[in-house]
């Protein structure tokens, strides 16, 4: 028997006992597979920020015909719920008890002073507590405001004239779905917990049972060792990979613009970091404990906040730049986002998968310079 | 020896459990402090420094002084200049800027005679967010110059203005409204992570016999479980929030004590919650797993980050289970809106129900394993 076929048997036999293992405790299938849909469906429909039918306090002090076409503007708006109150006290006593999320004031002389002078003013107060839901808000105040000047003027017959007419176009998201970016993000997020969670025990359970003296005496080398532990759960990843995909294609309707095969290969790097994150907090722990703990502590939240995935990175402080690129979420959910929505940008592809290569091996790398095969060690 | 006095040397006991091991005592204080310092400063939705291209075709002083506006702003930052159509998709497609503005050559011209001049602007959205916030810095920039511009050419204003007005965050800064959050997210994390392996390690470490043949009572145990969890609890949120307002400067404008009633029985839920999850694991492993299959979805579905109000019916009615989402309106309430006991009355009671009912559980539970 030569060498090669040696190692191959070797090798053999340990995913063969691995795959044996993971059949036998269903708990790391449940790992693969039924988490990454519990979590998807959970995060998909928990996290958006589409707001849609915000309700908003109508104050009108005098109605006539020019309020109630305004506040006809907000009502056939799909982003407000228009609610009417007598005065302004009673939308205040209401936005205080965060009934409304903010008041549209039209004061008694409003219509005389659009008649005569011009600039009548729209009073809006905002919630402000949550700074971002507020400024979208605005933003969708400042809509509903300019397509109301539009048809007042129409209906006065003169022409608006605006200056300079902003003309937006959003590419790769046109309607602003923000669906569309989180889901991508979010699979970039629950795969890192899957893959980590997926290897982080095995070789600490080995320590704690005792089977690891068992695996030192048999002939096997320490790198055949950690491709051994790797394969059954790199394949295991890789379902539970699909699935999420599958997921997001069908069940939340995200756009796959980018090639397949790209996407595919970009996962089965990231699946390697992750694993290989895993194994070497296993093979440093040897406790499955303190193996668990870590790798949740470095895992969800700083893939939930550093990754870019909701929060950019692009306008974090310096040093907090610096940290997000030890975080491998990083790097995927560019690829996701890039590829899901965009489509095959090669530079931003290719970098960050690059990125990936170099962590994957360094984290592998680790993993098996710290696996001994002694007691002692 | 009276009832109290047991209770009370149980409590020594775990806390001192807790404390006198090296590497827990770390867990209390290294992550959090860490956490709090870098998702204080990563964890934003403002921009700034988005990088902009302009393509500017026109050499007016109107369209000149329109990109100056852009690019004089702190939310902006011109990163190129560019002359021809082909350069845009690059530049957006490779994320080298965020935004490009076009402005074609008449611009000037039909500003001048009184026209309207389009101003194409296309955005990155990738980050939908991202992209909405940019259309509107852009937009109150474009207010202002049409305002100008109107005001200066002597045409007829526009019939009705807004005067949009935040109120509790006056300058919309999103750190003030993630603060106070990571104060909820981060005791909720400890407190849960304590009492969720109190009782499996002394089942791992066999002392949990010990504990039964002493004369306490399951009940008895039950309390001097939870009151190291309070201490730990109450500790670690005060110097959190005493890091949010002297570091972060977020400012607190309402009722202390509103604020500590809110945590005392957030705290007491997030302890019914882990007890429980303690009382049904039997190994530290199960323990972590429970404690994180509760942390989750508690944490994304809190309005932490997203707001409530976005999820789905179904998805908003869940929420009412968790304890986090009260006491972040309660957080934000006290610090930014100022509030009092009053109009966190709708906060507090849903958690003492959360509270009573886990405890019971958790005391039944507790019984129920012990036999």
């Amino acid at each position: 028997m030569n060498a090669m076929a040696a190692k191959r048997m070797r090798l053999r036999g340990m995913i063969r006992k691995e795959s044996l293992q993971i059949l036998r405790d269903p708990s790391s299938i449940a790992i693969a597979f039924v988490m990454p849909v519990v979590l998807l469906l959970l995060f998909g429909y928990g996290v958006s920020l589409d707001a849609r039918h915000v309700p908003l306090a109508m104050v009108v002090e005098q109605p006539d015909a020019t309020s109630a076409s305004l506040i006809g503007a907000f009502q056939r708006s799909e982003f407000f719920d228009p609610r009417p109150y007598a005065s302004i006290q009673a939308a205040q006593q209401a936005f205080d008890l965060r009934e409304v999320f903010g008041i549209v004031w039209l004061r008694n002389d409003f219509s005389r002073r659009l008649l005569s002078s011009g600039e009548a003013p729209i009073g809006v107060i905002v919630n402000g507590v949550d700074a971002n839901q507020a400024r979208i808000t605005e933003g969708y105040i400042q809509g509903v405001w300019q397509a109301w000047l539009a048809s007042y003027a129409r209906e006065q017959g003169v022409e608006l004239k605006i200056p300079v007419r902003l003309e937006p176009r959003i590419w790769f998201n046109a309607a602003v779905r923000s669906r569309d970016f989180l889901v991508p993000g979010l699979i970039a997020v629950i795969m890192t917990l899957i893959g980590a969670m997926l290897t982080s025990m095995v070789v600490a359970r080995e320590w704690e049972r005792g089977t690891m003296e068992a695996l030192m005496v048999t002939p096997i080398r320490i790198g055949e060792l950690v491709i051994g532990k790797l394969v059954p759960y790199f394949v295991l990843g890789m379902g539970g990979m699909l699935l999420s995909v599958a997921m997001a294609l069908w069940q939340f309707d995200v756009p796959l613009r980018g090639s397949f095969w790209a996407l595919s290969a970009a996962s089965a790097l990231f699946m390697l970091v992750a694993l290989g994150m895993g194994l070497l907090i296993s093979v440093v722990a040897k406790n499955q404990f303190v193996a668990g703990q870590v790798s949740i502590v470095i895992t969800f939240l700083p893939a939930f906040i550093l990754s870019g995935f909701i929060f950019e990175i692009s306008s974090m402080p310096e040093p907090i730049r610096v940290i997000t690129h030890l975080v491998p979420a990083r790097y995927f959910v560019a690829i996701l986002q890039t590829l899901f929505l965009a489509g095959d940008i090669w530079p931003i592809v290719l970098a960050n998968c690059g990125a990936l290569a170099i962590m994957a091996l360094i984290f592998l790398g680790l993993a098996r310079r710290k696996t001994h095969k002694r007691l002692d060690a | 020896m009276n009832n109290l006095q047991r209770i009370i040397a149980l409590a020594i006991k775990e806390l001192l459990a807790i404390l006198r091991d090296k590497k827990s005592r770390f867990v209390l204080i290294g992550p959090p402090i860490a956490q709090l310092i870098i998702f204080g400063y990563a964890a934003t939705f403002d921009l700034n420094d988005i990088p902009v291209a302009v393509y500017n075709e026109d050499r007016g002083a109107p369209s000149r002084e329109l990109v100056a506006r852009i690019t004089g702003s702190p939310h902006f930052h011109l990163v190129s200049r560019i002359d021809h159509d082909e350069q845009i998709a690059p530049l957006i497609d490779n994320k080298e800027v965020l935004m490009v503005l076009h402005l074609g050559p008449r611009f000037s011209e039909l500003l001048k005679r009184g026209q309207s001049a389009p101003a194409q602007v296309i955005i990155d959205g990738r980050n939908s967010n991202t992209a909405l916030l940019t259309l509107g810095y852009l937009r109150t920039i474009f207010t202002d110059f049409n305002l100008e511009w109107t005001r200066r050419s002597g045409l007829p204003p526009p019939p009705a203005m807004l005067k949009i007005r935040p109120w509790y965050n006056e300058n919309l800064l999103s750190r003030w409204f993630i603060v106070p959050g990571i104060v909820g997210l981060l005791t909720l994390v400890v407190t849960t992570i304590v009492t969720g392996l109190s009782v499996a390690r002394e089942r791992e470490a066999g002392t949990f016999d010990q504990l039964l043949v002493t004369p306490l009572r399951p009940v008895e145990i039950l309390i001097g479980k939870s009151v190291p969890g309070i201490l730990i609890g109450l500790v670690e949120g005060t110097f959190i929030l005493l890091m949010a307002v002297l570091w972060f400067e977020v400012p607190l404008r309402g009722s202390i004590g509103a604020l500590y009633l809110g945590m005392f029985l957030f705290l007491l839920s997030a302890i019914g919650i882990g007890l429980m999850i303690s009382s049904l694991a039997v190994t530290q492993q199960q323990g972590i797993l429970g404690a994180f299959l509760f942390l989750v979805p508690a944490v994304i579905l809190s309005g932490f980050a997203t707001p409530i109000a976005n999820m789905p019916e179904l998805v908003q009615q869940l929420t009412y289970l968790n304890p986090l989402r009260y006491f972040l309106i309660i957080i934000r309430g006290v610090f930014l809106e100022g509030d009092s006991y009053g109009l966190l009355f709708d906060q507090y009671w849903p958690m003492v129900i959360i509270a009573v009912v886990t405890l019971a559980l958790a005391g039944w539970l507790f019984r129920h394993r012990m036999n």
